[in-house]
């Protein structure tokens, strides 16, 4: 039953930390069990909230420091949408700063010890990703009509190439959900995997200090793929957004 | 011990509870892949997002929205009221500068017509003294002549009378007349 690794003292199982556990006794993961997933889910919610409700609870036009974090968070991603979409993406601000804030607080909690990780899980950030597909198809659909399907039709390129250029934009019109979901989904695992493989070697005397030098440095550089991750997600949600509303090339 | 546990948590059905675990309760591959957890984290996915959604749409959003117009809208009047100071204090410049050169203006005017009014008390108190003057020195030049004549007439009597004695005392006659006369020749001469 133990593995024969057990016996060594080396063990590591640097997948564990992404098993999705009941929170309350054993028992199968039904798909309304309170799990680990959903209390840490739960706790990106709690921050969004108390960042929003006790950061502008003075409402002062001079900030506190919580309020003008707020502030920050708010103008970053409205100047984003405002800057990428256009003007007429702004109504979409609120969906956006929900995509950026739950995985900015899920990969940021997520560096938290023992915690878990959600944006690792391939299941949240293919809802999200694929959410971002069909809704940028069905906006680009409504708005424009059969003149979205511009946007696989280069006007500009010449008439021969067209076709060919269709097909490779629909292919990767279509492979956008996949890379979107997959890219944040990829950095947090890869990154915390790595982690734990530090971790586990930080338990040999010999290599604990160099082990835990790349922990802090590992640590250091998957806080900035958080952040990096969060703002690209966004990003390229705008990006594809901005081809719903606008399609013309 | 750990091995204990290990088996333990076997014992309670550990490869029961999962197709992905494995019997000694870690994961078997990624357990990202694992299909048993996913609508459980897809459920409490949309359930957080939808919550995070109608929390930042309703309250969080609204609010840091009406913060940001507020100082807008307050930078905004703060510098419309300094415009209107600033241009307040150049008007008052410019009505100091011109009440400035008003005063200097009346303030020349005013030296000028005090010059000019002395100017014409000097002039008629010089006239004035210059009438004075005349008419002191015609009356001293009248008075000199006068004491003059009668110095000369005073000359010509001491002269004769002088004349007389003197003839007298060298023993000519005492013609008076003889010698008037010739005291008015010499006299003359």
């Amino acid at each position: 039953m133990a593995t024969e690794a057990e016996g060594t003292g080396l063990v590591f199982h640097p997948m564990d930390q992404f098993i999705v556990k009941p929170l309350f006794g054993e028992g199968p993961v039904m798909w309304y069990t309170p799990t680990n997933a959903t209390l840490w889910m739960l706790i990106a919610v709690l921050c969004v909230v108390a960042l929003f409700v006790l950061g502008t609870r003075g409402r002062a036009v001079i900030p506190s420091r919580l309020q003008s974090v707020a502030e920050v968070f708010y103008g970053f991603i409205y100047k984003m949408v405002e800057d990428v979409t256009g003007h007429d993406g702004v109504k979409y601000f609120p969906w956006i700063m929900t995509l950026f804030l739950f995985i900015f607080f899920s990969n940021m909690l997520a560096l938290i010890p023992m915690s878990f990780s959600p944006t690792s899980q391939i299941a949240v950030t293919a809802v999200l990703g694929f959410g971002v597909f069909f809704a940028v198809t069905i906006i680009g659909f409504v708005k424009n009509g059969t003149h979205f399907l511009g946007l696989f039709w280069m006007k500009d390129a010449p008439l021969f190439l067209r076709p060919i250029i269709a097909v490779i934009e629909v292919i990767s019109y279509f492979v956008r959900p996949v890379s979107h979901s997959i890219r944040l989904a990829g950095n947090i695992t890869a990154g915390h995997a790595v982690l734990k493989v530090f971790a586990a070697f930080a338990g040999i005397a010999l290599i604990a200090p160099a082990s835990i030098l790349a922990i802090t440095a590992i640590y250091a550089l998957e806080v900035l793929v958080a952040v990096i991750q969060a703002y690209v997600f966004t990003i390229l949600t705008c990006v594809y957004l901005k081809d719903a509303l606008h399609p013309a090339h | 011990m750990a091995t204990e546990t290990l088996a333990e948590g076997v014992a309670h059905g550990g490869a029961a509870l999962s197709s992905c675990l494995g019997a000694n309760g870690s994961a078997i591959g990624m357990p990202q892949l694992c299909v048993d957890w996913m609508p459980n984290q897809i459920f409490w996915l949309l359930v957080a997002l939808t919550a995070i959604y109608f929390f930042l749409s309703r309250i969080g959003l609204p609010r840091i929205g009406a913060v940001l117009a507020e100082r807008q809208g307050t930078i905004t009047n703060d510098l419309a009221a300094a415009e209107e100071m600033k241009l307040q204090a150049v008007a008052a410049e410019q009505a100091y500068v011109a009440a400035l050169a008003q005063a200097r203006a009346d303030a020349n005017r005013i030296v000028a017509e005090a010059k000019a009014e002395i100017q014409k008390d000097l002039d008629a108190a010089l006239a004035k003294a210059d009438a004075e003057i005349s008419a002191k020195s015609a009356e001293s030049e009248g008075r000199i002549a006068e004491i003059r004549a009668g110095a000369m007439d005073a000359v010509a009597q001491v002269a004769k009378d002088t004349a007389q004695e003197l003839v007298l005392a060298l023993g000519g006659s005492r013609d008076a007349r003889a010698v008037t006369a010739a005291v008015s020749a010499r006299l003359k001469g």
